[in-house]
């Protein structure tokens, strides 16, 4: 990753803007080429130091639903039921966390219906317990890392 | 003049077709367009609709924090108080090293915390550094806490609607 690199991640973390020619608009600013820049983000994608670039939604406003779940997965059993979770097109992020409940993962879903029937899915297919968090109140969401 | 529906229905074809990413074309709105049928007008106008009313968070990269140094990635969890929890959360998400802040309910036995906030940092013990500040800051009004720190990533992705 090389300082160009490093400006693209730096300012691109939002306010792309909306016009026909967008990365010509960003590569000024950053003074490069539109080709440039393009090269850039797909090598970056490719090469997984980002992964995504495009609108970011927020599915509450959308009208779905979202909810943080934890599971107490055996770690005998850790390889298997992330294949099991894994595979519904519902879960959106999985991470591995050092607690007893060591898999924590969101689903979005379209409807609140949709929610609760993927957490019942998860039971059957795992026969494990799935704790579900739902977002009570939000206080802040925003994060701009700096590289 | 488009109606309600037509445009709950257009902005729904626009999310679909975006929620992988946009195209890395020199037009990617035009791309999109092309795709549903539509201008790129539209494509950018609804767009701006979604950014305005907060449908849309922001557009631009994800970038992966772990690829960046930001190998320690904290997910701090704290007992509040149900009266107070309102009052700490904004304190606690106001600081520069919260990334994410929220109330979630309570599973007792086996979970008492209630609030939980993302801390980020490029080592395990900077974050646990951090977290104790935040401890120090609240003071009496933390009956407990504890740190999970992610080990890996299983999946990432961003929010997908079912395309039918």
């Amino acid at each position: 990753m090389d300082s160009l690199d490093r400006r693209i991640i730096n300012t691109m973390q939002g306010d792309f803007p909306l016009v026909e020619r967008p990365f010509k608009e960003v590569a000024t600013e950053l003074e490069t080429s539109e080709n440039e820049l393009i090269t850039r983000l797909r090598c970056m994608l490719d090469d997984g130091v980002l992964t995504r670039f495009g609108p970011l939604y927020n599915a509450e406003k959308m009208g779905g639903a979202l909810s943080l779940c934890a599971m107490c997965v055996p770690a005998e059993r850790f390889d298997e039921v992330v294949e099991q979770v894994n595979a519904l097109p519902q879960v959106a992020h999985n991470y591995q966390r050092d607690h007893a409940m060591n898999m924590w993962f969101v689903l979005a879903t379209e409807t609140d219906t949709e929610l609760q029937e993927t957490l019942t899915t998860i039971r059957e297919k795992t026969s494990l317990d799935v704790f579900d968090f739902p977002k009570l109140e939000e206080f802040y969401v925003g994060l701009n890392l700096q590289v | 003049m488009i109606d309600r529906s037509h445009k709950d229905e257009l902005d729904r074809r626009i999310v679909l077709a975006t929620q992988n990413g946009l195209p890395l074309d020199t037009q990617p709105y035009h791309w999109i367009a092309k795709e549903l049928d539509i201008t790129s007008e539209i494509v950018m106008q609804r767009m701006q609709v979604m950014l305005d009313d907060g449908r849309i968070r922001r557009i631009g990269v994800v970038p992966n924090h772990y690829r960046l140094g930001y190998t320690a990635n904290g997910m701090s969890v704290w007992d509040i108080a149900d009266d107070e929890i309102k009052a700490i959360g904004k304190k606690v998400g106001e600081l520069d090293i919260v990334s994410h802040c929220y109330q979630r309910p309570r599973h007792l036995p086996d979970w008492p915390y209630n609030m939980f906030a993302m801390v980020h940092g490029s080592s395990r013990q900077e974050v646990i550094d951090k977290v104790a500040g935040i401890a120090n800051m609240l003071e009496d009004k933390v009956r407990s806490y504890d740190i999970l720190f992610s080990t890996r990533i299983l999946k990432k992705t961003g929010l997908r609607l079912s395309g039918d």
